[in-house]
C-alpha cells in the first residue's frame, strides 16, 4: 500500500509538437490553409501569381542586351525560336539609352558633377536623417549644401553661391546693428530689405567684379541640357527640402491669431490646393512667358521648381496642421505655464510632437511630389517619361514600350520605397510609447 | 540690370511683347544661337539620338536656318515642345521659329497670328487596317472601331469624312502614338488613323509590317511647315527663303557633294550663282552674308538629301516622295525663283 501512489510525482517529458503544427507545414496550415475558404483563396492566388510570372519571367529573360535595334532584337529572338508579340524583351534600348535616361543632355565629360552632387546630398542629409550616427559639426555642411548644389549642377563662377550666402550674413549683421539701435521689428525689416537689395541689385556687379579678378568656377550647363532622372531628382529634392519648412510656416500661420497672416495663409493654401499641379505647370511654362517681356531669361526649370514647391507646401501645411490639431490642448497650456514665448513653445514642445505625428503624412506627400515631377513631360521638359517618347521616335527603337516604362518604374520604385522605409524607421525611432 | 528691366517691364508686359517682337534676326545674331522649337519625338522628323544630338527632317530645317544666319549648323538650341505648348512658346518669344510637323491651317495663320513660311512636307490623313480584315477602301469601313488621337485635327477630319460618306464608326480615343500602336496591335480597334507619314513609321515598327495595309484614301490635306510670329517680316523672309533655298537647290542640282565646286567660282547657270552668292547680292538683301544659302545647304544637304536621309525610302520610315517631289517630277514642291 505504501508503494502505491495516485498522484504523479514527476512530470512527463515535453513532447515535440505534432509534425503538422511546426515547421513549414505548420506555418502553411496556420497561414495559408486554415479553412476551406482560405485554402481556395490561397490556391487561386498561387495560380494567379504563376500565370503572371509565367508570362513576365520568360519575357524578361531575353538575351537581347547587345541588340542595336528593335529589328535586331527580333532577329535574335527568332534565331532562338521565339516568335510573336510577347516573345521577349528588347533590352538593347536600355543598354544604349540608360545614360541618357539618367542624365538627359548633360555634357558627358561633366557627369561627375551631378554624381558628386548626388553623393554629397546624402552627406548633407545624414545629420538630418541619421543624427545620432554622424558628428554634429556636419550640420554646417548641410546648411551650405543648398547653395553648393545648384552651383555644381549649373556651374558658373564660384562667386555666385558665395555671394548668395553673403546675403544672409549681411542680413544678420544688419539685424544685429539695428536691433541694438532701434528695436527688433525695425531690425527684422531692415535685415530683409538689406538682403533683398544685396541679392537683386548689388550681387550681379559684385560677382562680375570678383570673377574678373579671380576667375574660378565650373563650365556653365544650361537648363535645357538637364533631362532624365537627373531632372526629376533635382526638381523633387529641391521641392521637398523647401516645401517642408514652408509648409510648417503656413500651418502655423493658419493657426495664428493674427488676422492678416491667417487670411494670407488660408488663401494661399486653399488656392493652391484647389488647382491641379498640371495647371500650375502650364502657368509656369506658358502664361509666365506671355506676361514676362520677351528676352527675359527666367529659367524654365526654376519656374517649374517654384511651382512644384508651392504646390507641395500647401499640402504639407495641411498635413502639419493635422499634427498640430492632434496635440492635446494641455501641451499648449503647459508651454504657456512654463513661461515660454510663442517661438520657444513651438520649437521645444509643439513642433517636435506635431511633426512626429505627421511623419506618415509628410512622407507620403514627399512621395507624391516626387512622382508628380513626371508631369513636366507635358510641358516639354524631357524627364524620363518625356525622353522615353524621344527614344521611341528613334527609328531603331520605334515600337518599344514595356522595357522603357519598366526601367523608369523600377527607378521610381527604388526611390519611393526607400523614402517609405525611412519613414517607418523614423517612426520606430521616435516611438515614445505614450500612445 | 536684367532684374530691374524685368520688374519694370512686368507692368507693361503686353506692350513690351508687341514692341520687342520686331528684330528677331538681330536677336538671333546677338545671341549667337537659334532657338528652334521641335517636337519631343516623332519618328524621322525630330528626336534626340543616343548622344543627345537632335536628328530628323524638321530638325534639318532648324540647322539650315542656323547655318544661314550664323554660319554654324550646330548653333541651335533645340527646345522640345508638345502639342500643347508649341504655340505659346512661339508667341511668347521663347523660340524664334517652330519646325514641328505643324499643319498650316487658316485659324493658326490668321487667328493665332503666326506666319507659315512654307511647306516642308505635304502630309494627309490615312488609314491603316490589318490585311486579314480584307478591306481595300475606306468606304468599306462601316461600323468599324477607329483608334484616334484626341484633340487633333485628325479627329475632326475623321468625323467629317465618315459623315459625308454616310457611314458609321466607333471612335477609340487614345493619347499618344505609342498607345495607339499598342491598342491597334492588341485588337482594341480595327483601324488606326493619323497622318500618313505617322502610319508608315508606325507600321515599319511592327513585327510583321506586311500584315497591315495603308488604305488608298487620304482624307485631309496636312501641309506641314515651319512657322514664325506675325509682324516680323524680315525674320519670316529669312526662314522662308532658307527653306526655298533647300528646295531650289534640289531643283537646280546643287547638293552637298558638288556645292564646294559650284560655290568656288561663278558657273554658267545664273540661278545657281545667285543662290550660292557668287553673283548678285541676295544675301545682303536678307541681311545675311553672301554665302547664306551655301551654308544652309551644306548643313544637311538639299531638300532631297534631307528627305532621303531622314524619312526616305531607304530609311525605316520608308516614305516615297509622292506629293513632296519637285514640281518638275509631278510633285508640289515649287520654290519661287531666286532673282
Amino acid at each position: 500500500m505504501s508503494d502505491l501512489s495516485y498522484v504523479r510525482t514527476e512530470m512527463l517529458p515535453e513532447q515535440a509538437p505534432p509534425a503538422t503544427a511546426v515547421g513549414i507545414i505548420g506555418w502553411m496550415r496556420e497561414n495559408l490553409f486554415s479553412g476551406w475558404f482560405n485554402s481556395i483563396l490561397t490556391i487561386a492566388a498561387v495560380l494567379f501569381i504563376y500565370m503572371v510570372l509565367s508570362i513576365v519571367v520568360p519575357w524578361m529573360v531575353s538575351p537581347t542586351w547587345e541588340a542595336t535595334s528593335l529589328a535586331n532584337c527580333r532577329e535574335i529572338l527568332a534565331e532562338l525560336g521565339r516568335e510573336g508579340h510577347f516573345s521577349g524583351a528588347c533590352w538593347g534600348v536600355i543598354r544604349e539609352r540608360w545614360i541618357q535616361l539618367l542624365f538627359g543632355f548633360y555634357p558627358p565629360e561633366l557627369y561627375w558633377r551631378p554624381i558628386l552632387a548626388f553623393v554629397l546630398l546624402f552627406v548633407a542629409l545624414a545629420p538630418v536623417l541619421f543624427a545620432e550616427y554622424v558628428p554634429r559639426k556636419l550640420i554646417w555642411f548641410s546648411a551650405l549644401f543648398p547653395f553648393l548644389m545648384p552651383w555644381m549642377l549649373w556651374g558658373g563662377t564660384v562667386w555666385n553661391p558665395i555671394a548668395v550666402v553673403a546675403g544672409f550674413a549681411i542680413a544678420y549683421f544688419v539685424y544685429k546693428a539695428v536691433d541694438t539701435a532701434v528695436g527688433s521689428i525695425a531690425a527684422m525689416i531692415a535685415a530683409v530689405v538689406a538682403a533683398i537689395v544685396w541679392w537683386l541689385v548689388l550681387l550681379g556687379p559684385v560677382v562680375a567684379g570678383l570673377s574678373s579678378i579671380i576667375p574660378l568656377g565650373f563650365e556653365v550647363v544650361e537648363s535645357r541640357q538637364f533631362g532624365g532622372f537627373m531632372l526629376s531628382i533635382t526638381i523633387g529634392i529641391v521641392a521637398i527640402v523647401v516645401s517642408l519648412p514652408l509648409g510648417v510656416v503656413l500651418a502655423l500661420g493658419r493657426q495664428s491669431d493674427l488676422m492678416i497672416v491667417k487670411a494670407i495663409c488660408v488663401g494661399f493654401i486653399e488656392f493652391i490646393r484647389g488647382v491641379p499641379l498640371i495647371t500650375l505647370l502650364f502657368v509656369a511654362s506658358t502664361l509666365l512667358n506671355i506676361f514676362l517681356p520677351p528676352g527675359t531669361n527666367f529659367d524654365i526649370i526654376l519656374r517649374v521648381i517654384i511651382m512644384a514647391t508651392l504646390f507641395s507646401a500647401a499640402y504639407m501645411a495641411e498635413v502639419v496642421r493635422g499634427g498640430l490639431a492632434a496635440l492635446p490642448k494641455g501641451q499648449y497650456e503647459g508651454a504657456d505655464s512654463l513661461g515660454l514665448n510663442y517661438w520657444q513653445a513651438q520649437r521645444l514642445i509643439i513642433m517636435p510632437q506635431a511633426l512626429k505625428i505627421s511623419i506618415p503624412g509628410i512622407v507620403s506627400s514627399f512621395i507624391g511630389l516626387f512622382k508628380d515631377t513626371t508631369l513636366v513631360s507635358i510641358i516639354g521638359l524631357l524627364d524620363p517619361l518625356g525622353l522615353s517618347q524621344g527614344i521611341r521616335a528613334d527609328a531603331n527603337w520605334n515600337g518599344i514600350v514595356w522595357e522603357l516604362y519598366g526601367f523608369i518604374a523600377l527607378f521610381f520604385f527604388v526611390f519611393c520605397f526607400g523614402m517609405s522605409r525611412y519613414s517607418m524607421y523614423l517612426e520606430r525611432k521616435l516611438q515614445t510609447g505614450h500612445r | 540690370m536684367k532684374k530691374s528691366v524685368f520688374l519694370g517691364a512686368l507692368t507693361a508686359a503686353g506692350l513690351a511683347a508687341g514692341a520687342a517682337a520686331a528684330g528677331t534676326l538681330d536677336d538671333v545674331k546677338a545671341r549667337g544661337k537659334l532657338n528652334c522649337g521641335v517636337t519631343t519625338g516623332v519618328v524621322g522628323f525630330g528626336a534626340p539620338d543616343a548622344n543627345g544630338e537632335w536628328q530628323g527632317f524638321d530638325v534639318g530645317v532648324c540647322r539650315a536656318v542656323a547655318a544661314a544666319v550664323l554660319g554654324d549648323a550646330s548653333a541651335v538650341e533645340f527646345v522640345p515642345t508638345t502639342g500643347k505648348t508649341r504655340f505659346t512658346a512661339l508667341a511668347s518669344g521663347e523660340i524664334d521659329m517652330l519646325a514641328r510637323n505643324t499643319t498650316w491651317t487658316f485659324s493658326r495663320d490668321v487667328d493665332l497670328k503666326f506666319t507659315f513660311v512654307g511647306v516642308n512636307y505635304y502630309d494627309g490623313q490615312g488609314f491603316m487596317v490589318p490585311k486579314e480584315l480584307g478591306v481595300s477602301s475606306a468606304t468599306e469601313l462601316d461600323g468599324a472601331t477607329v483608334c484616334i488621337q484626341t484633340g487633333t485635327t485628325t479627329e475632326l477630319n475623321l468625323a467629317d469624312y465618315f459623315r459625308s460618306n454616310n457611314i458609321s464608326y466607333e471612335p477609340v480615343p487614345i493619347e499618344t502614338n505609342a498607345e495607339a500602336q499598342q491598342q491597334y496591335l492588341a485588337g482594341a480597334c480595327d483601324v488606326y488613323t493619323t497622318d500618313a507619314s505617322g502610319l508608315a513609321a508606325t507600321r515599319s515598327a511592327f513585327e510583321d509590317p506586311t500584315a497591315h495595309v495603308l488604305l488608298p484614301e487620304i482624307i485631309s490635306k496636312e501641309p506641314l511647315g515651319p512657322l514664325v510670329r506675325h509682324g516680323d517680316n524680315e525674320w519670316g523672309d529669312v526662314v522662308r527663303w532658307t527653306l526655298n533655298a533647300l528646295i531650289a537647290a534640289e531643283e537646280v542640282g546643287i547638293n552637298s557633294a558638288n556645292i564646294g565646286d559650284l560655290s568656288a567660282a561663278p558657273g554658267n547657270n545664273p540661278e545657281i550663282n545667285r543662290i550660292l552668292g557668287t553673283e548678285g547680292n541676295l544675301g545682303e538683301m536678307l541681311g545675311l552674308s553672301a554665302d547664306w544659302a551655301k551654308n544652309a545647304i551644306m548643313a544637311g544637304g538639299n531638300y532631297g538629301e534631307l528627305f532621303e536621309k531622314n524619312i526616305g525610302e531607304n530609311t525605316p520610315v520608308g516614305l516615297a516622295r509622292g506629293l513632296n517631289a519637285q514640281w518638275t517630277n509631278g510633285g508640289l514642291l515649287y520654290s519661287p525663283p531666286f532673282r
